[in-house]
């Protein structure tokens, strides 16, 4: 018995009680470090995807800055998209299609 | 996160917008997935239910984080090099310690509270003493990896062992016998602290000896606080969620708008096998009656509730209930044994199944109302256009036509309660696995 107390409560200098507590936190991942795409020098003349993931009338929005494009930068070509399925799945099918025709891409909103 | 995939493995630049009230989330996100230099940019929240109009002017405004321009810093952020090497001057490699700095139980206490890993009611401090007790309730040894847990799909788990496990549940009060229970619950991969804007709750449904070994309650106030195995074993499993996924805060890893009272003791009780007319909810799904089970059901928000089972409207009264419920969280019945026992005198169901069939048939809703739900379009109307059955199907049907609202494998009876009345209730959650007990013992 004494040992237990004494593994958990540890006194100070002065006598006071200090009690020994384990950490209630898990283990975080290992972070692997992703590379950013090179960015564009100009988006002059460059075709863009608006890739709408279908959450919470996100294509409405990203239909505004289709026409934001169109007024104030016409010479950029902006295709919208929807995600193939719900915003939660990953969408490789879509992906490569923006990569073989696109230059850069804009996700909105979320996700 | 598709933005960071789409930039980083896809090559492709990309930008994300998000509403500024996921500030936080985002930030955590992309440095959790090793890119904490993506580009993004925010508008005002909410942009659901906005005209055109108003989304032009979010659009034509300024980031409500940064002050800028949104389309500057959408423009910027697909023309403009990275500045620095961001990656470098972060800390990846980083552990857990075990022990926290020995204090006193006063400043313990307050630290525990201070850093988010407790649910802001008193816990009970995890000396080694104690969480030694909780883990002689177990054959696993303490350093054996116990689970993987993340806050959603957009989060990378993180790792726990036994040990770490055993620290929640003393925390939480439970009994070294409950033990496990808790690493039932643990090991199970589901959090019960989901971090979804809709504030989920989740419940934990018991089955098997366990359930009279360490005295649950599966009859009067079940569902209450009146049990101290209910009670910690719920709270245990809320608190191991939230500190071995890595946090469940508000505004950063939790982002429920509204949060879930349900969330406090994670809605944990027995089924009463004994009082029910039916198989128990664990043989259902492959289990032997002598197997002991955890069950566990997410996204629990919405409740419907009435009493008995009357002769001549029950048809139309259960209708209407499954009408007001979320339609995109299909129907859990819990019936005390009163109502279950009527629900066969009425409509015959002599097995769970029949029930569950007939509950399928019977909530229908106008394909028009399904469809316009913001729940169904974010997350049924993409699958129904991707092709996905039954929901392709539906969408067929005219706006004035009547479709099912769930699929019948979505839908749950469980019999718990004292039969003090015959009162029961529907559940919207969504049943998510069962996981044996006895592996855990």
């Amino acid at each position: 018995m004494a040992n237990e107390v004494q593994r958990n409560e540890i006194a100070d200098v002065a006598g006071n009680k200090r009690v020994a507590a384990l950490n209630p936190v898990g283990y975080p991942p290992k972070i692997t470090p992703k590379p950013m795409a090179p960015r564009l020098e100009s988006l002059d003349g460059k075709t863009l995807y608006l890739v709408d993931p279908r959450f919470d009338d996100s294509g409405l929005f990203l239909r505004q800055v289709q026409d934001w494009f169109a007024d104030h930068m016409p010479s950029v070509t902006t295709k919208l998209v929807e995600m193939s399925s719900v915003y939660t799945k990953d969408d490789p099918k879509t992906w490569e299609m923006i990569k073989a025709n696109g230059d850069g891409a804009i996700i909105g909103v979320g996700h | 996160m598709h933005a960071i995939a789409l930039d980083s493995k896809y090559g492709v630049p990309t930008v994300a917008i998000h509403t500024n009230a996921f500030e936080k989330a985002v930030q955590s996100v992309t440095r959790m997935h090793g890119m904490p230099q993506a580009r993004y940019t925010f508008v005002p929240q909410p942009v659901m239910g906005k005209t055109a109009e108003q989304l032009r002017a979010y659009v034509e405004g300024k980031s409500p984080i940064s002050g800028r321009p949104v389309m500057q810093e959408v423009i910027e952020g697909l023309t403009r090099p990275a500045e620095g090497d961001g990656i470098k001057e972060n800390k990846f490699e980083r552990s857990t310690p075990r022990m926290v700095d020995a204090d006193s139980d006063e400043n313990l206490h307050r630290l525990f509270l201070e850093n988010n890993w407790t649910d802001k009611l008193p816990i009970v401090l995890p000396t080694e003493k104690r969480v030694e007790e909780m883990l002689k309730h177990t054959s696993r040894k303490p350093d054996e990896v116990a689970g993987h847990l993340r806050s959603n799909q957009f989060r990378q788990y993180w790792e726990f062992t036994v040990e770490k496990v055993a620290v929640n549940a003393v925390m939480a009060g439970a009994r070294p016998e409950y033990f496990p229970v808790i690493l039932a619950l643990a090991s199970s991969g589901v959090s019960a602290r989901g971090s979804t804007t809709s504030s989920m709750a989740a419940m934990v449904v018991v089955n098997g000896p366990i359930r009279n070994e360490i005295s649950m309650n599966s009859g009067t106030g079940a569902m209450a606080p009146y049990n101290h195995a209910n009670a910690t074993i719920g709270r245990a499993y809320g608190l191991l969620s939230q500190n071995l996924q890595g946090g469940s805060l508000p505004g950063d890893s939790y982002m429920g708008s509204q949060g879930n009272g349900y969330a406090y003791g994670t809605m944990t009780f027995a089924e009463n096998e004994e009082r029910s007319p039916w198989a128990p909810f664990h043989v259902q799904h492959g289990f032997k009656p002598d197997d002991s089970t955890v069950s566990i059901f997410t996204g629990c928000r919405s409740t419907a509730f009435t009493l008995g089972v009357r002769e001549q409207y029950w048809r139309e009264h259960v209708r209407s209930m499954l009408r007001g419920m979320d339609a995109h969280s299909a129907p859990t019945f819990v019936l005390d044994p009163i109502a279950a026992r009527q629900f066969i005198d009425r409509g015959g169901f002599d097995i769970k199944e029949k029930l569950i069939q007939w509950v399928y048939e019977n909530a229908l809703m106008p394909a028009g109302e399904y469809w316009d739900y913001q729940l169904i379009q974010n997350y049924v109307y993409p699958r129904a256009t991707f092709g996905e059955e039954p929901y392709a199907s539906k969408l067929k049907a005219a706006p004035d036509e009547m479709i099912k609202m769930f699929k019948p494998d979505e839908i749950h009876v469980v019999v718990v309660g004292g039969e003090t009345n015959g009162y029961w209730r529907i559940m919207g959650c969504n049943y998510q696995k069962t996981v044996s007990v006895d592996e855990w013992r």
